[in-house]
């Protein structure tokens, strides 16, 4: 199911007829599939199809029902995932730059000098997401734009070969979304692979090469253009494949109905 | 005015020792007093603290007013409870503060029915709110070390720590420094309540721990003020505390705690950050 047109290079992440879920339940069944290196893969489906459940899965949130997933070499603690609804203790008195500074733990640990090559790279980064001038306002004095740019400055210093998002541009204004995009973008050209769950189609054509359609399995996986179909979207959704002259507002309905999901 | 301020501790040894031991103790405690707070887990260490008082209690029957055997209990016991409450927590439907108001008011109702068994009233008070004027050597070396050892633990576990306050999930999926950071973070509560219960008892021990924390809130806004304004709020209460007891004979450890008191309620009042003067003088930040 794979795309053969990233087929060259080193796989990133296999799924062997995985199945994640909760106490027991199964969210997502039977995924089979390979993420290459370097790739940039949206997971595209209706709420409720198991998005979030397979990127928890891949980081371990989720338990594994069955099958296998093979991270090649990495280890969890090498991702960076950032999830939809993050545990974070906004009242917490830490700084915006304390915050994102968190994203060296693994380099760091809990001893390692904190040295000035660390220090400017923590200022490069927070300058990336448009956060300078800001590094010493306490988190809970941020809004939630400004939050989910310090999450993407976290994530730049996790220096992260996988990087796994979870509908990041939700409740977001359309400027950090721009620029939060061109972040992902750049991820993408440093040769990192990316995994975002997302709702947005029009951000998934843009910027996601390949796509996994997603309702509690996997519906179609490969180019995104091949992926996103009527069709496709119509089975996802789970309605009656749309004749060809009903093609177009198929597929205007199915794109209103995962945007507003 | 000198003889007023320093002349019960240069005349008496006992009130050296006190001093002393308060001092140790309010090196330790307030800032995990700080990080409980933070963590919203003042509840929690209340329902330690109480926990330690049935452990006590045992090592009481066992031996008497022996300060091995009590501390022992005390550290088994508070131990035992901060585990089974966080099991009963995540295997039942009951909510955490729920669970550990069930635990504390049993551990206390259990601990002065134990103590009654064997022991005088007299006993029973001391259990419950120390002899902070009668600490001996091995107490003071129990407190000390309980004291060291925390700090020691802070300077390693610091960075974990923050970060285990403020996401969880990050330092979980980070590798094992989650586990083995809260686990601690729980060992060393209930070691600084039982370093607590020698000088304040087990029903003030608490009050070292969590008064600084809660006044150092209205005066700083991020750890590197709260942790050494904490210590400093212990540290004068503690003074000022046992220099009242001294001059005007009251009950020291009960004088300690009521001077933190009389610092919240004046924090409260005028401190700098939330306190309600400045709250009134800028009716627009009110709402922050």
């Amino acid at each position: 199911m794979t795309p053969d047109a990233v087929g060259a290079s080193p796989p990133a992440l296999t799924f062997r007829a995985a199945s994640f879920g909760y106490a027991g339940r199964p969210a997502i069944e039977g995924i089979d599939g390979t993420v290459r290196r370097g790739e940039a893969l949206a997971l595209v489906g209706p709420n409720g199809a198991g998005k979030s459940t397979l990127l928890k899965g891949i980081v371990g949130e989720a338990a594994r029902l069955a099958g296998a997933v093979d991270l090649h070499g990495f280890a969890v603690r090498n991702l960076a995932y950032l999830p939809q609804q993050p545990e974070i203790d906004r009242s917490f008195p830490i700084t915006a730059e304390e915050f994102a500074a968190t994203g060296l733990w693994r380099r760091l640990g809990p001893w390692r000098r904190y040295g000035p090559g660390h220090r400017a790279e923590l200022s490069e980064a927070l300058a990336r997401v448009g956060l300078g001038g800001h590094e010493g306002h306490l988190i809970g004095a941020l809004s939630g734009g400004q939050m989910q740019r310090l999450l993407f400055a976290r994530t730049l210093l996790q220096d992260a070969p996988l990087v796994l998002l979870d509908e990041p541009f939700t409740a977001i204004d359309a400027r950090t979304e721009a620029d939060l995009l061109g972040i992902v973008r750049a991820w993408r050209e440093e040769g990192r692979t990316v995994i975002a769950a997302l709702h947005d189609l029009g951000q998934v054509r843009a910027v996601f090469p390949t796509a996994l359609l997603l309702a509690r399995r996997a519906i179609a996986w490969g180019p995104t253009a091949e992926v996103l179909t009527p069709e496709n979207l119509a089975r996802a959704e789970g309605r009656p494949l749309p004749d060809a002259g009903a093609a177009d507002a198929a597929e205007t309905a199915a794109l209103a109905a995962l945007g507003s999901s | 005015m000198i003889d007023l301020l320093l002349g019960p501790f240069v005349e008496f040894s006992f009130m050296r020792r006190a001093l002393a031991g308060c001092f140790a103790l309010s090196l330790s405690a307030p800032p995990i007093g700080v990080f409980l707070t933070l963590r919203r887990m003042s509840l929690m260490s209340d329902a330690m603290s109480h926990a330690i008082l049935p452990g006590a209690a045992v090592g009481f029957l066992v031996s008497g007013l022996s300060l091995p055997a009590m501390t022992f209990g005390g550290l088994a016991a508070g131990l035992a409870v901060a585990l089974l409450s966080g099991a009963v927590t995540r295997s039942t439907a009951l909510k955490e503060d729920a669970s550990l108001a069930a635990f504390y008011l049993v551990s206390i109702a259990l601990g002065v029915m134990l103590v009654s068994l064997k022991g005088s009233n007299v006993d029973l008070l001391h259990i419950l709110f120390g002899t902070v004027l009668a600490l001996d050597d091995p107490a003071l070396l129990l407190i000390g070390g309980i004291s060291a050892v925390t700090l020691l633990w802070l300077a390693i576990a610091y960075r974990p720590l923050v970060v285990e306050c403020v996401d969880p999930l990050f330092l979980r999926l980070s590798g094992r420094a989650s586990a083995v950071t809260h686990l601690s973070f729980l060992g060393i509560v209930v070691l600084n309540l039982v370093g607590g219960f020698q000088a304040l008892g087990t029903l003030l021990a608490v009050g070292i721990m969590l008064l600084p924390a809660v006044i150092a809130r209205f005066w700083a806004t991020t750890l590197p003020g709260l942790l050494p304004i904490s210590v400093l709020a212990s540290l004068v209460s503690s003074y000022a505390g046992l220099l009242l007891s001294y001059h005007a004979e009251l009950p020291s450890g009960p004088a300690i705690v009521l001077t933190a008191g009389a610092l919240y309620l004046l924090s409260i009042l005028v401190g700098r950050n939330g306190g309600l003067v400045w709250r009134m003088r800028r009716p627009s930040h009110a709402a922050a």
